[in-house]
C-alpha cells in the first residue's frame, strides 16, 4: 500500500516533466533546441501566482470543469498499478472505472467549453466529443482485450505480476493491444498526428482551443491535468510491455520513470516523423488505432 | 508451423488495412508490395523445413509480387499521372469498418473450421485478405486501385494454398505465379490504354456498353 | 507424348506466329498447326485411357469430347482468319494469331488435365491468351469491354483456385494418392472432408460459372462479345465455356463420388434456372446482334448447368450439348460476323436485307437459328430433349416446363432478329468493307454446319461411348 501511494505520488510530480521531455525531442530532431525540459514546471508555478478572470456569461460549471478535470485524472492515476504489483484503489471493473472516470473529466471540459459561448471553443468542444467517441471505443477494445487474456477485472490484475505469463500464451494480441494504446495515447493527450500541442491556431486545434478562456491557476491544473493524462497512459503502456514482475520498490520506481520518460520520447519521435493529420482523416486514424485494439480482442477470444 | 509465421501473418492484417484507409495510390502500391515480401517468407518459415522448393517458391514470389507487380504498377501510375484515389464509391472510413466486419467475421468462421494443421492464423488470414481484397475491388473507382484489390484477392487464395504447401506441386505453384503476373501486365496495359484514350484512369468511364 | 504435343506445339508455334514478318507464312503456319492438331486428336479417339506426366494428364471421355470440340472450332476459326486477315489487307495480324495459337494450347491443357491445379493454370491461360485479341478496335468501346472482361474473369477464376486449394484441403494426406489427381480423388472419395467439400464447390461453381457466363455473374458476357471481332467470339463462346464447363464438371465428378450430390445437385440447378431466365429476359427485344448471341450464350451455359444438376439423362444431355454448342455456336458467330462486317454494324436495324446482300451467310445464318434454338434435325434438339426428359426422369417436371417455356422464348427473340436481318427491306445504308463473299469466310461455317446436321441424326458408336462414360462419370445415364 505505502509503495502504491509513493509511486503515485512520484507519478504526479514527474507528470509536468514529460511534455518536456516529448517537446525536446521533437525540437532536437528537428534541429532545433527547444524549451529546456521543465518549462512546464515553470508555467504551473508562473500561473499558480496569477489571478483569473471570469467573464459575465459564464455560470459556476466554467469554474468547476478545471478542478473536475484534474481530480478525474488523479483520481483515475490511483487504480493503475504503478509499482507493479498493486494500485492505490483496486476493485474488481475498475477498469471500466478507469474509462468513465477519463469520460467525466472530458465530459466537464467540454461543457466549460461551451459554458463560455464563444463559437471557437464549441467548435472544440465538437471535434473533442466527435473523436472522443472512437477512442472509448479503442480503449474498451484494449481493456476488453486485457480482460480476456488474463481473466481479470481490475488493472491491477491485468497489469500486475502474472503478465509476464499472459505474454508468452498471447503475445500477438498484447503487442496489437500496446501498439493500438499508443495510438490512443496520442489522440487522448492532444499530441501529434491528432492535435499539436505547439500550435495555437483555433482553426486546426482541438485540445489547446477549448481552454483558451481559461487563465491563472484554472489553467494551470487544466495543464497540469494534461501533464498527468499523458503520465498515466504512458504509465499504463509501461505497465503493458514490461511484465516483468519488480523485486523491490526502488526497481519498481526505476522502472516507472524511465518507463514514461521513454514513452514521452517515443512521442516525441512520433511528433518530428510524421505530419498532423487533416481533421477529415482523424477518425480513420483513431478507428485504424481501435482496430488494432479489436483484432487484439479477434485474436484473443478466437 | 514455425513460431515466425504467427508475427507475419498479423503483419498481413496490417498491410491489408493500411490499403483499405490509404487514398495515395503509391502508398497502397507499397502496402502491396510489402505484402507480397511477407508472403514470400511465409513460404519459407510455414514448413518449418528449408527444401529447395520452399526457397524456389520463396524468391519467385518476392521477385514477382514484391518486385516485378509494384514496379510495373508503379510505372502505370507515372505514365497515368495519378497520385490519389479521389472519389471512392464507399467512403474510407465505411470500407475501413467493412474491413473490420470482415476480420471478425473471418476469424468466426475460421473458428469453426476443421483443422487444417497450419496453425491457428492461416486460414483466417487467408479468409479476411481475401475479404478485403474483394472490397477494395468493388470500393475503388481508379483502375489501378482494383488491380491492387486483385492482386490482394490473389494473395489471400496464395495463402490459403500455404496450408496446403507441401501437397501442391512446384510446378502448379509456379504456373499460378506466372498466371498472377501475365493478368496484371495485361491488366496494366490494358490501364494505360484506358488513360490514354479517356486521359483519366477512371473506371468509372467505362460505362458505354450497356443494355438500353 | 501426344498429350503433350497437344498442348505445347500451339504455345511454341505462337512464338514464331508473332514475329514472322510474311503474312502468308503466318496463315501457313496457323493453318498447319490446326491441321495437325486435327489430326492429333482424332488419333487420341483410340487411346481413351492414356495417361502422362504421373497421371497428371490423361485422356477421359469428357475432356475428350471437350478437347474435340476446341479443336474443331480452332481449325474452322483458323480457316475463316485466313479470309478476315485478308479482307482487311491494312492487318497484321500477328496479336490474333500468336493469341489463337496460345489459346489452343491452353484449351488443350485444360481438356487433358487430371490434375485440378493444373486445369486452373490452362484455365486462366485461355483467360489471359484471348484478352488482347477482344482490344481489336482500339476505340474505347473495345477498352471498357477488355477491362470488364480481365477484372470479372480474373475474379471468378482467382475464386477457381481458391475452390482447387479447398479441395487440396478436403483431401487426407495418405500415402500413395497422389493430392488433387482427378483419378485419386474420386477412387477415394470416400475419406474426403465433406465440410470443405462443400465449400470447395461453392467457390467453384462461381469461379467456374463466371468463366461459363452463368447468370448473375455473366455480365461481362455481352459487353466483351459484342466487341470482340466475331472469330474471337466464337472462340470465346465455343471454346472457354466449354473448357469452364469441364472444370465445373470435374468438381461435380467428385461430388458425385463422395455422395454429395445433394448438395451439389439444387445448387446446379438454381444457377441454371436463372441463366435460362435472364437469358429469355434479354433476348426479347434486343437491338444488338453480337449481344443477342452473348445472351444465347448464356443461354446455353444454363442448360448445361441444368443437365448437370439433372443427373441421370439430363447429365448425358449437357455433354453431348457441349459437342453441340460449341460447334453452333462456332457457326453463328463466324456467319454473323460476316453479316456485321458488310453492314459495318452489329445493330440489327442497320443489318437488314442480307439475303441479297450476303446469300451464303444468310442461309448459314438461318441454318444456325434453328440448329442454335434446338429444332430438329440438329443436333441440339437431340441434346435439349435429353434435358428435359432428364428432368421429368428425375421428378422435376416443373423444371422442365419451366425450361422449356424460356426455351420457346427465347426461340421468338432469335427468331424475330435473324429473320428480321435476313429478309428484312435493307436500309438506304450502303455496304461497306467487303466487297464479295470471300470463300474462306463461309467454308468453316458450312463445315460446321453439316457437323451439326449430322450430329442431329446419327452419333458415331466411338462418341455414343464416349458421352455414356462421361455421363456416367457424372453421375447421370445414358438412354
Amino acid at each position: 500500500m505505502l509503495s502504491a501511494i509513493l509511486s503515485l505520488a512520484l507519478l504526479l510530480m514527474l507528470a509536468p516533466l514529460l511534455p518536456g521531455v516529448a517537446a525536446r525531442t521533437r525540437s532536437l530532431l528537428t534541429g532545433r533546441r527547444g524549451p529546456p525540459v521543465h518549462q512546464l514546471y515553470i508555467d504551473l508555478w508562473k500561473l499558480m501566482r496569477r489571478g483569473v478572470v471570469y467573464s459575465e456569461t459564464t455560470t459556476p460549471i466554467f469554474r468547476l470543469a478545471p478542478i473536475v478535470v484534474a481530480a478525474t485524472v488523479v483520481i483515475a492515476a490511483t487504480l493503475v498499478p504503478l509499482d507493479r504489483t498493486s494500485s492505490v484503489l483496486r476493485f474488481s471493473g475498475d477498469a471500466v472505472a478507469f474509462a468513465y472516470l477519463l469520460g467525466l473529466g472530458r465530459f466537464l471540459l467540454v461543457l466549460g467549453a461551451l459554458d463560455t459561448g464563444s463559437s471557437f471553443e464549441g467548435m472544440g468542444a465538437s471535434r473533442e466529443v466527435t473523436f472522443a467517441s472512437i477512442v472509448e471505443l479503442g480503449l474498451f477494445f484494449a481493456i476488453a482485450t486485457l480482460a480476456v487474456a488474463t481473466q481479470e477485472l481490475s488493472l491491477s490484475g491485468m497489469l500486475g505480476a502474472p503478465l509476464g505469463r499472459h505474454w508468452a500464451q498471447a503475445a500477438p494480441s498484447l503487442v496489437m493491444v500496446a501498439l493500438g494504446l499508443f495510438s490512443l495515447l496520442l489522440a487522448e493527450c492532444a499530441r501529434v498526428p491528432v492535435d499539436d500541442p505547439s500550435t495555437h491556431l483555433e482553426l486546426t486545434m482541438i485540445h489547446e482551443v477549448m481552454v483558451l478562456d481559461h487563465g491563472g491557476p484554472d489553467l494551470a491544473l487544466l495543464l497540469f491535468a494534461g501533464a498527468a493524462k499523458l503520465a498515466v497512459f504512458s504509465a499504463l503502456v509501461v505497465a503493458l510491455i514490461v511484465p516483468a514482475p519488480a523485486r523491490s520498490l526502488p526497481v519498481a520506481l526505476a522502472i516507472l520513470v524511465a518507463g514514461t520518460v521513454g514513452v514521452a520520447i517515443a512521442v516525441g519521435v512520433v511528433e518530428s516523423a510524421t505530419a498532423r493529420l487533416r481533421l477529415p482523416t482523424v477518425p480513420l486514424y483513431l478507428a485504424g488505432a481501435a482496430a488494432l485494439a479489436g483484432f487484439g480482442l479477434v485474436l484473443v477470444v478466437r | 508451423m514455425h513460431s515466425l509465421a504467427e508475427p507475419i501473418l498479423l503483419l498481413v492484417v496490417l498491410t491489408d488495412f493500411a490499403v483499405l484507409a490509404t487514398s495515395r495510390l503509391s502508398a497502397c502500391i507499397r502496402a502491396i508490395a510489402s505484402q507480397g515480401v511477407l508472403l514470400g517468407t511465409l513460404s519459407l518459415v510455414v514448413d518449418g523445413a528449408w527444401s529447395i522448393h520452399a526457397i524456389a517458391l520463396a524468391l519467385g514470389t518476392i521477385a514477382i509480387k514484391a518486385m516485378l507487380l509494384p514496379w510495373f504498377l508503379r510505372w502505370a501510375i507515372r505514365e497515368a499521372s495519378v497520385r490519389r484515389e479521389v472519389e471512392p464509391l464507399v467512403g474510407y472510413m465505411p470500407s475501413f469498418l467493412l474491413g473490420a466486419a470482415a476480420l471478425v467475421v473471418s476469424f468466426a468462421v475460421a473458428a469453426r473450421l476443421p483443422a487444417t494443421g497450419s496453425g491457428p492464423l492461416l486460414v483466417p488470414v487467408a479468409l479476411v485478405t481475401v475479404m478485403i481484397g474483394l472490397v477494395v475491388l468493388i470500393t475503388r473507382t481508379k483502375a489501378i486501385s482494383q488491380v491492387v484489390g486483385y492482386l490482394m484477392l490473389e494473395n489471400g487464395i496464395y495463402l490459403f494454398g500455404l496450408t496446403q504447401a507441401r501437397r501442391v506441386p512446384f510446378l502448379v505453384e509456379a504456373g499460378v505465379l506466372l498466371d498472377v503476373f501475365v493478368g496484371v501486365f495485361v491488366m496494366g496495359i490494358v490501364v494505360f490504354h484506358i488513360n490514354r484514350e479517356f486521359d483519366s484512369i477512371s473506371a468509372t468511364n467505362l460505362s458505354e456498353l450497356r443494355e438500353s | 507424348m501426344i498429350l503433350l504435343a497437344l498442348i505445347l506445339m500451339p504455345v511454341l508455334a505462337a512464338v514464331p506466329a508473332f514475329f514472322v514478318t510474311r503474312p502468308g507464312a503466318r496463315t501457313a503456319l496457323l493453318l498447319g498447326c490446326a491441321t495437325v492438331h486435327v489430326m492429333l486428336v482424332a488419333r487420341l479417339w483410340t487411346m481413351v485411357g492414356t495417361a502422362a506426366l504421373g497421371g497428371w494428364l490423361g485422356v477421359d471421355g469428357l475432356g475428350l469430347i471437350v478437347l474435340t470440340v476446341n479443336s474443331v472450332l480452332f481449325i474452322v476459326v483458323v480457316s475463316y482468319a485466313v479470309g478476315f486477315l485478308r479482307a482487311q489487307r491494312a492487318r497484321e495480324g500477328r496479336v490474333l494469331a500468336s493469341g489463337m495459337l496460345v489459346f489452343l494450347g491452353a484449351a488443350s491443357l485444360v481438356a487433358l488435365s487430371h490434375h485440378l491445379a493444373l486445369l486452373w493454370v490452362g484455365m486462366e491461360a485461355t483467360t489471359l491468351s484471348l484478352a488482347p485479341l477482344i482490344y481489336d478496335r482500339h476505340d474505347r468501346r473495345s477498352l471498357e469491354a477488355v477491362w470488364k472482361y480481365l477484372v470479372l474473369s480474373s475474379v471468378g477464376i482467382a475464386l477457381a483456385l481458391l475452390a482447387v486449394f479447398l479441395l487440396a484441403t478436403a483431401q487426407p494426406s495418405v500415402a500413395g494418392t497422389r493430392p488433387l489427381v482427378l483419378d485419386d480423388l474420386v477412387a477415394g472419395a470416400g475419406s474426403l472432408d465433406h465440410w470443405w467439400l462443400r465449400a470447395s464447390f461453392v467457390f467453384a461453381i462461381v469461379g467456374f460459372g463466371t468463366k461459363m457466363g452463368l447468370a448473375p455473374m455473366h455480365t461481362w458476357k455481352p459487353d466483351t462479345y459484342g466487341e470482340a471481332p466475331s472469330l474471337v467470339g466464337a472462340l470465346m463462346a465455343g471454346g472457354i465455356t466449354s473448357c469452364a464447363f469441364l472444370g465445373l464438371a470435374r468438381f461435380t465428378q467428385i461430388l458425385v463420388a463422395a455422395g454429395l450430390e445433394g448438395f451439389a445437385r439444387p445448387l446446379l440447378l438454381a444457377f441454371g434456372l436463372f441463366s435460362l431466365v435472364v437469358a429469355a429476359a434479354f433476348i426479347i427485344g434486343q437491338a444488338d446482334v453480337k449481344r443477342l448471341l452473348a445472351y444465347s450464350s448464356v443461354e446455353h451455359m444454363g442448360l448445361l448447368a441444368l443437365g448437370l444438376g439433372l443427373g441421370g439423362l439430363g447429365t448425358y444431355g449437357a455433354v453431348l450439348h457441349v459437342l453441340n454448342n460449341g460447334l453452333v455456336k462456332g457457326l453463328l458467330f463466324l456467319v454473323v460476323g460476316n453479316l456485321v462486317l458488310a453492314a459495318g454494324s452489329s445493330a440489327a436495324a442497320d443489318m437488314r436485307g442480307m439475303l441479297r446482300a450476303r446469300p451464303v451467310s444468310a442461309m448459314l445464318a438461318v441454318l444456325g437459328l434453328f440448329a442454335i434454338t434446338g429444332s430438329p434435325p440438329f443436333g441440339m434438339f437431340l441434346s435439349e430433349f435429353a434435358i428435359v426428359s432428364g428432368a421429368v426422369q428425375q421428378h422435376h417436371p416443373v423444371v422442365a416446363i419451366v425450361a422449356l417455356a424460356l426455351l420457346a422464348v427465347i426461340f421468338v427473340g432469335i427468331a424475330r432478329m435473324i429473320l428480321e436481318i435476313v429478309l428484312g427491306a435493307r436500309p438506304a445504308a450502303p455496304l461497306v468493307a467487303i466487297d464479295r463473299e470471300r470463300p474462306w469466310m463461309v467454308l468453316g461455317p458450312l463445315v460446321l454446319a453439316g457437323i451439326v446436321l449430322m450430329l442431329g441424326s446419327y452419333i458415331p458408336s466411338a462418341l455414343q461411348q464416349q458421352l455414356a462414360r462421361a455421363a456416367t462419370a457424372l453421375g447421370g445415364s445414358a438412354p
